[in-house]
């Protein structure tokens, strides 16, 4: 099965073919069965792959390549620094453990989330649409994590920001909806450019773009290399992580792509294509390790995302947006700790947070969908008994973020705390921001839940009749997620707490041989002190938010009119979209006003005067005609008329004046002979 | 006798009064009389000089002259009743057609 683990991606790509050329004319069932199918196809032959790989080596030691074609026949060059480089780029896969874990979280979740779609999109317009560009969306994600060089992984990285674009804006007739796509893409795509400087320096220096072959470059000791060159490097590839994975200062196209539909937001936005700058900052480990400063960079920007987005996400009002700046601010966990050099935790919560994020969202699209399309919260209420399969997976997966053991969340959530404390390059401050997030997002993922489900209904009378529990295809999804985001977190047991920590083991051979910094000395006490700490936070995260919002509704909007300034701060976003117009996004658009002042006046000017001078070299032709060429035509005529006017007065039609003639030249000629 | 220069003058001067005649009279029929005065000044020249040079030939020749001027009368008054059927006048300078 290995052999042929390039079928992967290519089963999606038939699904968005077939989808994109025929989809139209065929029925709903066809497309779900072949769309939701074909993922399935590659959940199971990704499952055989891993199977198999497991076999492979001892310690899982052995990278398996398969490359696939030649892209870029680049050949042999000279570096600055006098070694060789041979620039072979390929059209490839490898498989390790990192893209192990990748690929069986992105064909197990997509699919799931391909099932749950087939029940919430039944009954939307241009349902082929969806799907087909949800297939090409999973084609996208399994290129970059199944890449074997920067630039194929570029390629699925463009691909899925592409399908970002697409999906964000699948109801492209609602004006909000595609100025999200837009404003996403935009985004990404300044993120992009600083990804693409940092490859286009990789080539420089190492002369290559195989991974395979930069980390054993970067852990040789012969490496020789200019004093900040892997600084820079990393940091652009950092940037370009930012805009992908919606950091600071790029994550404000998150938020506004809750405009696409549910499904949407739980796989790119939640599951997969914001998980990949992660995936790709654990893949340059070997470079990050090489520069303490730019993993400074990194934790510091994932703990300043993670609490910033937890703040934000305490006031707002629609349900998609709570879970957005969750996304937002579990990124930041996941970036500090490959930050502080726990590449493997911040892998592990990615799991995890595939996990119960994608539950998160597919569940509250079921409350939405109960709710016919209703998504402020204000607007709901007592909802658990009505519905309650959703209602309980929901809690479970706001149990699991919140880190209440023994859910999957604590495990990967205190992994990092436990880190960013005592870890290589941990730091106390980095781990008291993780902390106070983590009493932060207990507190607003449990008013989520409270003000949705219990309390008083404050839903609005017609909506009230309607209310339905979800089809089975949506509710199996939030079932297995459920199960998941349960058990998902014991692969990671730590040995403090006499676990087995497979999930370490397994991703071992891709992080070690980074130069190794030994933990900080602290006891084995210190780690149960803090775990405690983090548990008894969540816990009164919980019960904060109980207070607020089911024994004392009042209370929330006594503390808001209280804090009235700091209320509209956080409820505005920290005003960052405004900031961000005023100083960016307006002058770009006044750089285009001006380019089209330009065109218009200056290259359209140019136009319009040649066809004037066109025009005036008319009138001057037409003048010459008139007055030159035909002035000497009339001047012959004239000069015709003058010269024959003597011949003209002879004839005077009077017959006396011609015998007067005729006498006239008689008596000359007599003259004449009677003179000589 | 009568000397033969005085009938040579008399038909000179009727043939000039003749000839401004045609070149000044305005009524057509005027200048046609005039016209016979001219062909009777020259009659008269022609029978002078018969009777100077003893010949019969210049008395032969004025009868020819005088059937040629009858002719020509009739002729001349059959066009100036076909000018006067379009034109209603007799006056030679209203006859100008072929001006230029």
């Amino acid at each position: 099965m290995l052999d042929y683990i390039w079928l992967i991606p290519i089963f999606p790509l038939a699904g968005a073919a077939i989808q994109l050329f025929f989809g139209r004319r065929l029925p709903n069932k066809v497309v779900s069965a072949v769309s939701v199918g074909l993922p399935g196809l590659s959940f199971l032959w990704a499952v055989g792959c891993f199977v198999q790989f497991l076999g492979l080596s001892e310690n899982y030691h052995h990278v398996f390549a398969k490359p696939l074609y030649t892209w870029l026949p680049a050949g042999a060059f000279h570096l600055s620094n006098g070694s060789m480089g041979n620039l072979n780029v390929n059209v490839g896969m490898q498989l390790d453990p990192l893209s192990c874990v990748m690929m069986l979280v992105v064909t197990g979740v997509g699919f799931l989330i391909h099932v749950y779609s087939i029940g919430y999109m039944a009954h939307e317009g241009g349902y082929y649409r969806f799907f087909g560009y949800l297939n090409l969306f999973m084609f996208s994600m399994l290129v970059l994590v199944l890449a074997d060089n920067y630039l194929m992984m570029f390629v699925g990285w463009e691909g899925v920001g592409l399908c970002s674009y697409l999906l964000i804006g699948f109801y492209f007739l609602r004006k909000s909806a595609s100025d999200a796509g837009k404003k996403a893409f935009i985004v990404n795509r300044i993120g992009d450019a600083a990804f693409l400087l940092g490859v286009m320096l990789m080539v420089v220096t190492f002369g290559t773009l195989d991974f395979q072959h930069i980390t054993e470059a970067a852990r040789s000791p012969h490496l020789q290399v200019g004093g900040g060159i892997i600084t820079t490097i990393c940091i652009l590839l950092f940037i370009g992580a930012t805009g992908k994975s919606a950091q600071i200062p790029l994550y404000v196209w998150l938020p506004d792509a809750m405009e696409g539909p549910t499904p949407v937001s739980a796989l790119i936005h939640a599951a997969t294509m914001v998980t990949a700058g992660v995936y790709m900052v654990a893949r340059s480990n070997a470079l990050f390790a090489l520069s303490p400063t730019a993993l400074a960079l990194v934790a510091g920007i994932g703990a300043a995302t993670a609490i910033w987005a937890a703040s934000i996400g305490l006031v707002q009002n629609d349900i998609k947006r709570v879970l957005a700046y969750s996304t937002v601010s579990q990124l930041g966990y996941m970036f500090l700790a490959c930050g502080v050099g726990a590449f493997t935790a911040g892998i592990f919560h990615l799991m995890t947070h595939a996990f119960f994020k994608a539950l998160l969202f597919l569940a509250s699209g079921s409350v939405i969908h109960a709710l016919s399309g209703e998504q402020d919260m204000r607007k709901m209420g007592a909802l658990k008994s009505k519905i309650p399969t959703t209602y309980w997976t929901l809690a479970v997966a706001a149990l699991a973020i919140s880190g209440i053991p023994p859910l999957a969340g604590f495990f990967s959530k205190d992994e990092i705390l436990w880190q960013s404390f005592a870890g290589p390059y941990g730091h106390t401050l980095l781990w008291a921001i993780g902390w106070i997030t983590a009493g932060l997002t207990a507190f607003y993922m449990f008013r989520l839940i409270f003000m949705t489900f219990w309390g008083q209904s404050r839903v609005p009378h017609e909506v009230e009749h309607h209310i339905h529990e979800s089809p089975r295809s949506m509710l199996i999804p939030l079932v297995t997620l459920a199960a998941l985001s349960i058990v998902g977190g014991f692969v990671g047991m730590p040995k403090s707490l006499l676990g087995g920590e497979w999930f370490g083991k397994f991703l071992d051979p891709v992080f070690e041989g980074n130069p190794v910094v030994p933990l900080h000395e602290y006891g084995q006490g210190m780690e149960y002190f803090l775990t405690g700490l983090s548990v008894v936070t969540a816990i009164a995260g919980i019960s904060i938010a109980y207070l607020m919002y089911v024994r004392q509704p009042a209370l929330s909007e006594r503390m808001a009119a209280v804090f009235t300034g700091l209320h509209r701060v956080l409820l505005h976003k920290y005003y960052v979209d405004e900031i961000y117009d005023a100083l960016f996004v307006n002058r770009v658009k006044d750089l285009g006003s001006a380019l089209a002042a330009f065109d218009l006046g200056v290259v359209d000017g140019g136009v319009n005067g040649v066809g004037w001078s066109t025009r005036m070299s008319g009138e001057f032709t037409r003048l010459w005609d008139t007055w030159v060429i035909d002035g000497l035509v009339n001047v012959l005529g004239f000069v015709v008329k003058i010269l024959s006017w003597p011949a003209r007065i002879v004839q005077t039609g009077l017959v006396q004046n011609y015998a007067w003639f005729i006498t006239m030249g008689v008596m000359a000629f007599m003259v004449y002979y009677l003179l000589h | 006798m009568i000397p033969t220069e005085y009938y040579l003058f008399l038909g000179t001067g009727l043939f000039t009064i003749g000839v401004i005649g045609v070149l000044t009279r305005r009524n057509v029929l005027i200048i046609l009389m005039s016209i016979e005065l001219i062909l009777n000044a020259v009659n008269i020249n022609l029978m002078t000089l018969s009777q100077y040079f003893k010949s019969v030939d210049g008395q032969v020749f004025a009868i020819f002259v005088i059937t040629d001027a009858a002719a020509e009368a009739a002729v001349g008054l059959g066009l100036i009743i076909a000018l006067f059927r379009n034109k209603e006048t007799v006056n030679a300078d209203e006859i100008d057609l072929l001006k230029w």
